[in-house]
């Protein structure tokens, strides 16, 4: 058979149902125990710092800190050059340590739980890690799933499940599984059950599955529908067994927890360019010294032997005449300077940044977390950080790609509109329709709305023209159909009906029944079709694997489903095959309307009524509604054979099923009778207009994205303000490469000849062509200069290659928001991505750097949260860079004092402190906490977002501004000290100690004058800093093995000391406010401007006003 | 992550509401400053005015300092050695007294201190800084801890106590100074300090095998004194922190008169000229500012005044063209609209 020849190659698993043994014989297969930690105690060391040392910083530390540990190198002791290596590893150790003991713990939880295993004939409670791959399990009600299992039966009879698969994919709601008839029926406790499964080895898709089942010589195909995977819970299913067939790390859930890939910020990235030249100025101030040296040991070379403080040999008479000691000869002793003053200036490169970064970002998510103004109380959903790298790309958005639906809209949906046989239907009442057709709505009311409105706690209304078709007592072509119409959008879906059972469940009282009816289904289009039906008296209430059960007008319905094509992106349909009571089988298929146009039959009266539709269609998408077209085919005795055959064969296969069923569904899906089409409307978010407006105004171009159609995409773009009527409206939808070159050429001349702004609209057949083609740039251009793009019937994929378009082509940040999986790609691709939490489950959500409940917080993600995080981390970086370079120039000026030799007058305790204990908590607290505007200056004017834009926080003019401003606050600190102390009786431990404590109070001083908002905590790390830095002084002053002991309490008595150090604070820092103080005044920038509108309007409102203007 | 693993690592932190306080929405009570004019003339005014006092009375406190900089390398070299310094220096055979005489310009108020001022001296050479050992200047324990001393470590074998360069180059230079006759006391007690003399140097370590190698660096130290009362030794073990310093040789509890003819007996021992460095002997008072250093006043005068520059500058710039704080009419998109 050619199935087993296609096991044999795919070389998939074999279980044997309830035989452990015999299935793990051949090959062990992975039990049931996970393991998410990384380390174990033994390994804990050695995997920790080989991961650690992934890092370039890392490695830079320990290359510094080995070179210090050569002899002629020693220019810290051994221990202190370790220090800042070793105190980084450690938190990095102690950080991850704690994660993974956590780890540890819920793995341990979760392995020891319990579930009913097969033992000897009954159900036993077995731990969840002793599981193995073949056994049989029952799990009861609300019990999670402990690994993948393939249902064998069921409580139910019909052998449904019902499971809810929140922890895979966040989706609420509830799905079924189905046991296949030939074991639902089956008895488990006691040894009788046998069997074989095939299955494909463990793959990471939780929506395939591929395998079948040997039974008593029978074969069975199983499918996605039969599997439940680990992490699901069972609901509103007594109990249900199923046989092991992926446990522990080979389960889908297991396979899935990947993380997402990181990105790296641009700020980041520009950093690293002006990271390059502080590597610049280390190596120039390195050659310096090491030129220095050579040219100073050449005018000294005949003196170095005997100089006091050089003496390079020995000199003894005995055992070493005249040996050097230390001194290898003047290129050698360059080639040293030159390495020991990159171990005394290792700081220049700021490596602390990196960990600092790290956790202003974690700082920065928390708050973005905590906002109450991006809490969701609808869905109980928070914002969420996935990404932790990419926070302050968030001020610098300069393009955003929005899904429509779920997106911009609220993916619920409600049932509008209907064209049943050529004929318009309206549900919303509306004045005017009322006035047309008052006779009939008075009419149908006792016989539609008793039964129906109580049933749905929608409320659908319903139109009581097509109501009264429906109840007439003629037969007729347009009876039939709307007859059929309704049975299509009860029966072709895949909704679930969950009856409420705190109702009696006697089966003749069904009216009764229907009142608790919720329906369940994965796609919110299908539940709103079926909630309609129900309204027009079709209610569905039973749906197993084989049939489904309809209440049509309180007649009980009964129909076999014979098989069900399911939805997907290529056919763009949906169908169903139907054995209806009397034998006559019918498939029933509804899809879009490109997609189902082109397979009607080709008769006369189909084609006026397909016309007719046609228009219908356009008008529906006009409004806004989702349009779906609902046609049906009676099949012939000879046609169901063939298909079912070919479905038999398409169902069990275990390759290319996927192929085969669409093959077998086109084969149906053909000669279509029409019955008409629906208008669901999906209503727009809260707050989307004016999201969009602001986010235009703060300059943000924000394009749509659409699988939608044309008119429903420019309809739903009307509603939420992205096209304004005063628009030019250029539309590009060709449909072929030739076409559309002709089309953008127009464009092109239409783009320079219309004044105002453009509003491009493409389709996605135009942008394969376009794409494909060496059309990109002309795309390109036209797009850009178009005030609003968008972009309707696009595939996923494309979706990512417009995000591409823009992405390879400017330097503009991209922002892709969306929350379907058709989004994942885009969302990717784009520079940020953020996930809606929505209808649509969560692999958006998964695939996001960001995620929050609604469209409408995009806003303050981006123009509150954006801006601040984009204005702390460009200071951030710009202040790390200047706070060490300003110690390193510091010390470089000294070794010129010092023949050159790298001494450094602080002690190596301060130097190794400076950037790990000093000065690091002010900046992480600033980076955090500080905030230049509040959040409703913010989104008053959109356009200070324009700042980010600009890179007005960080870019190479302030970076070289600030280098400029290092070297002068250097030089006050070095000079100060040097002139104040010129010809006097200092040593160089005091003049250390007055540069530790100089150069600490220093940077606070600066950042001091920098910080926009004090609070109680920037207040406390600005002088704890300053604080500390004396405290550890002193104590480093008091140990009496080191050389420096007592400096501090002399050094303290001189007045000299303290007016030192108020000058150098004075001096290096005066230029600076000058140039701030005046730059305010003539070139204040719009964020100042504001800030003083903000605060003072604040003031004058506590004050009163002062003038009386 | 964590999502498939415990139920809802992922679901428990999303479904919490966020906690509602003033922290967690960024609206601490905080102060927020903005430089106002106001704000940049007060500055300005302030430190213009806190400086320039600071500075003229630094100014006049080193003006009162008086200072007697004599150098002498040069001239106690006799002519006959005039070209053979270095022979002059190291030979042990040769006079090294030398008796010049310096007149007292002002009046000099007890205590006065006498220095000796090296030149081109580089005691902060990495090489040197670190030639020392702590360990065994604090204790007799210590006394085999030469590690960082070489070359002058080990006399043969046994310890050098102390050892290491900087010890080894001790200052010999002596100074005895009398006016008409008369000699005036130097005081060469508490020229160190406290915490030296009591703590980093042992009162139970006592100088072994020092200066007893070939090359002779510098002074002998008294081998039945210990460390902590060789106050010169410690004197000179607290490195200077630039190529030209000073250290203290003594201290003058009299008064020395104005137009005093100092006689100044010195023994020039120390060899400077092998690197060309400068002696110079220092007889100074002090004030609260220290020596004489005229830098701190004149510092802070010129600091004070281009404060009072910068702020009298902003307020004619506040006057003539004054830019009305927080006007949104100056915001960039108004003023490109305005000007259209």
């Amino acid at each position: 058979m050619q199935l087993d020849s296609n096991l044999v190659n795919d070389n998939s698993r074999l279980i044997y149902i309830n035989n452990p043994q015999r299935t793990n014989e051949e090959y062990e297969f992975t039990g049931n125990e996970i393991t998410t930690s990384k380390y174990t105690i033994i390994n804990f060391l050695p995997k920790n710092l080989f991961i650690q040392f992934h890092r370039v910083a890392y490695v830079y530390f320990l290359i510094i800190a080995a070179l210090n540990q050569l002899p002629p190198l020693a220019v810290f002791g051994r221990t202190v050059s370790l220090f800042p290596l070793l105190f980084v590893l450690t938190v990095t150790a102690i950080k991850d340590g704690y994660e993974d003991w956590r780890r540890h713990r819920s793995d341990r939880n979760e392995n020891n739980k319990e579930s009913l295993v097969l033992q000897i004939g009954k159900f036993q409670p077995k731990r969840w890690k002793d599981i193995r791959v073949g056994e049989v399990v029952k799990i009861c009600a609300d019990e999670a799933i402990p690994c993948d299992i393939v249902l064998l039966g069921t409580s139910d009879p019909s052998g449904v499940a019902y499971i809810q698969t929140m922890n895979l994919d966040g989706e609420s709601n509830l799905k079924t599984r189905y046991a296949r008839q030939e074991t639902s029926l089956m008895r488990f406790e006691g040894d009788s059950i046998s069997g074989v499964i095939r299955c494909e080895q463990p793959k990471r898709n939780i929506y395939e599955f591929t395998a079948n089942m040997e039974l008593n010589s029978q074969k069975v195909s199983l499918s996605q529908s039969n599997i439940i995977l680990r992490g699901c819970h069972v609901k509103n299913t007594e109990w249900v067994v199923g046989v092991v067939v992926y446990a522990g790390q080979e389960t889908k859930a297991m396979l899935n927890s990947a993380v997402s890939p990181s990105k790296r910020s641009r700020l980041e990235q520009a950093m690293n360019k002006e990271t390059i030249w502080l590597s610049v100025f280390l190596f120039v101030l390195c050659v310096v010294v090491a030129i220095g040296m050579c040219l100073w040991l050449t005018r000294h070379r005949e003196q170095i032997d005997t100089l006091p403080f050089y003496r390079k040999s020995y000199l003894v008479k005995g055992k070493f005449p005249g040996k050097p000691y230390k001194y290898y000869g003047i290129p050698m002793e360059t080639f040293f300077a030159f390495l020991s003053s990159i171990i005394v200036f290792q700081i220049m490169i700021p490596i602390s940044l990196y960990i600092t970064m790290e956790l202003v970002r974690l700082g920065q998510s928390y708050f973005m977390i905590e906002d109450k103004h991006m809490y969701d109380s609808s869905t109980n959903s928070r914002f969420q950080c996935r990404s932790l790298n990419i926070n302050e790309d968030l001020g610098q958005i300069r393009y955003v790609f929005s899904d429509k639906t779920g997106t911009l809209t609220e993916n619920k949906m409600e049932f509008r509109r209907a064209s049943v046989y050529g004929k318009d239907y309206h549900n919303t009442p509306v004045v005017s329709d009322t006035n047309l057709d008052t006779e009939t709505t008075d009419a149908i009311k006792p016989a539609a709305s008793s039964r129906t409105e109580k049933k749905q706690k929608s409320d659908i209304t319903t139109d009581s023209r097509l109501m009264g078709l429906l109840h007439k007592d003629v037969d007729g072509n347009e009876k039939i159909s709307a007859h059929d119409f309704f049975l299509t959008l009860a029966a072709c879906n895949t909704v679930i009906p969950i009856l409420n059972r705190s109702t009696s469940m006697g089966p003749t009282d069904i009216d009764q029944d229907l009142e608790g009816i919720d329906y369940q289904g994965e796609s919110p289009d299908e539940q709103a079709l079926v909630a309609a039906a129900c309204a027009y008296g079709y209610v569905l209430f039973e749906r197993t694997s084989g049939h489904i059960s309809l209440n049509v007008n309180g007649e009980k319905l009964r129909l076999d489903v014979l098989g069900l094509h399911e939805f997907d992106s290529i056919r763009k349909r949906m169908s169903v095959v139907i054995r209806f009571p009397n034998n006559d089988v019918k498939v029933l298929v509804k899809g879009a309307d490109t997609s189902m146009l082109t397979i009607l039959s080709k008769d006369l009266q189909n084609d006026d009524i397909t016309l007719i539709t046609e228009r219908h269609l356009i008008e529906y998408s006009s409004e806004g509604l989702r349009t779906l077209v609902l046609a049906v085919r009676d099949l012939t005795n000879e046609e169901v054979q063939k298909w079912q055959s070919m479905y038999e064969d398409a169902t069990t296969s275990l390759v290319d099923r996927s192929i085969k069923l669409r093959e077998t569904a086109s084969f149906i899906e053909s000669n279509l009778r029409l019955l008409g089409a629906t208008g669901i409307e999906d209503k727009l978010q809260e707050g989307v207009p004016e999201t969009i407006e602001c986010l235009r105004q703060a300059g943000i171009k924000v394009w749509v994205l659409t699988g939608d159609k044309q008119e429903t995409a420019i309809s739903i773009a009307l509603s939420c303000k992205l096209l304004t009527p005063d628009m030019h409206r250029i539309i590009v939808n060709g449909t072929s490469a030739s076409e559309c070159k002709m089309l953008l050429s127009e464009a092109k001349v239409q783009k320079l000849t219309k004044c105002g702004p453009l509003a491009l609209i493409i389709d996605g057949n135009s942008l394969v062509y376009i794409l494909e083609r060496d059309l990109e740039s002309e795309l390109f251009d036209l797009a850009t200069s178009c005030k609003v793009v968008l972009c309707c019937r696009v595939a996923p994929l494309q979706k990512a290659g417009i995000v591409d378009l823009i992405k390879s082509r400017t330097d503009d940040m991209t922002l892709a928001i969306g929350d379907g999986a058709n989004d994942v790609s885009m969302i990717q691709m784009a520079d940020v991505g953020v996930g809606i939490c929505g209808q649509e489950g969560r692999q958006a959500v998964m695939a996001s750097d960001f995620a929050m409940g609604q469209f409408r917080f995009l806003k303050r993600l981006l123009l509150v949260h954006g801006h601040w995080n984009y204005q702390r981390m460009g200071y951030l970086v710009l202040y790390n860079f200047y706070r060490n370079a300003v110690f390193v120039f510091m010390l470089f000026w000294y070794i010129l004092c010092a023949a050159f030799s790298t001494t450094s007058a602080l002690t190596d305790w301060s130097s190794v402190f400076y950037s790990v204990i000093y000065t690091s908590v002010p900046t992480i607290v600033v980076g955090v906490l500080d905030k230049d505007l509040s959040h409703k200056t913010l989104l008053q004017y959109p356009k200070l977002y324009e700042a980010g834009h600009r890179n007005e926080s960080y870019n190479s003019y302030l970076f070289w501004i600030m280098m400029a401003d290092t070297i002068w606050q250097s030089l006050a600190l070095f000079c100060v000290p040097r002139f104040a102390f010129n010809e006097s009786t200092i040593d160089i431990w005091s003049i250390g100690s007055l540069w530790t404590v100089a150069v600490v109070i220093l940077v606070n001083i600066h950042l001091a004058m920098d910080i926009q908002r004090w609070v109680l905590y920037t207040h406390i790390s600005i002088w704890g800093s300053v604080l500390i830095t004396y405290a550890c002084v002193v104590v480093l002053d008091s140990i009496p093995v080191f050389p420096n002991y007592g400096t501090i309490y002399e050094l303290a008595k001189q007045p000299t000391y303290w007016l030192s150090i108020w000058l150098i604070i004075v001096v290096a820092l005066l230029p600076r406010f000058i140039i701030k103080a005046v730059h305010r005044m003539f070139w204040a920038s719009d964020i100042q401007i504001a800030r003083e509108f903000e605060i003072l309007r604040k003031r004058r409102f506590f004050y009163g006003p002062r003038r009386s203007s | 992550m964590e999502v498939s693993t415990t139920n809802n690592a992922n679901g428990a932190s999303t479904k919490s509401k966020p906690h509602h306080s003033r922290f967690t929405q960024q609206e601490l009570p905080a102060w927020k400053p903005i430089l106002t004019p106001g704000w940049v003339i007060t500055s300005f005014l302030a430190i213009a005015f806190l400086f320039i006092p600071i500075g003229l009375i630094s100014l006049f406190a080193s003006e009162r300092v008086v200072e007697i900089v004599y150098r002498y390398d040069q001239e106690c070299i006799p002519e006959m050695y005039c070209d053979n310094v270095t022979g002059y220096i190291q030979s042990s055979h040769t006079n090294k007294t030398c008796i010049k005489n310096v007149t007292v310009p002002k009046k000099m108020i007890a205590p006065i201190f006498v220095y000796y001022q090296l030149d081109n001296f580089y005691q902060n050479h990495r090489r040197y800084v670190k030639s020392r050992s702590d360990k065994q200047l604090r204790s007799a324990s210590g006394e085999f801890s030469t590690k960082g001393c070489e070359p002058e470590a080990k006399l043969g074998g046994a310890p050098i106590v102390p050892c290491g360069l900087i010890a080894w180059s001790l200052f010999n230079d002596t100074y005895s100074l009398s006016i008409e006759g008369k000699v005036i006391d130097i005081n060469k007690k508490g020229i160190a300090w406290k915490s030296d003399t009591n703590v980093k140097f042992g009162s139970n370590v006592y100088p072994k095998n020092f200066q007893a190698g070939d090359l002779i660096g510098g002074g002998k130290l008294n081998e039945s004194l210990p460390l902590n009362e060789q106050e010169d030794l410690i004197v000179w073990m607290r490195t200077a922190a630039l190529p030209t310093f000073r250290k203290l040789y003594g201290k003058i509890n009299s008064n020395l008169e104005a137009q005093d003819v100092i006689k100044v007996v010195l023994e020039n021992n120390y060899n400077t000229y092998s690197f060309g460095g400068q002696k110079k002997l220092v007889i100074s008072t002090t004030s609260w500012i220290g020596g004489k250093n005229d830098f701190l006043g004149i510092a802070y005068l010129t600091v004070g005044g281009i404060c009072l520059f910068m702020a009298l500058n902003f307020i004619l710039l506040y006057v003539f063209k004054p830019r009305p704080l927080g006007d949104p009419s100056y915001l960039s998109w108004n003023r490109n609209s305005s000007r259209q």
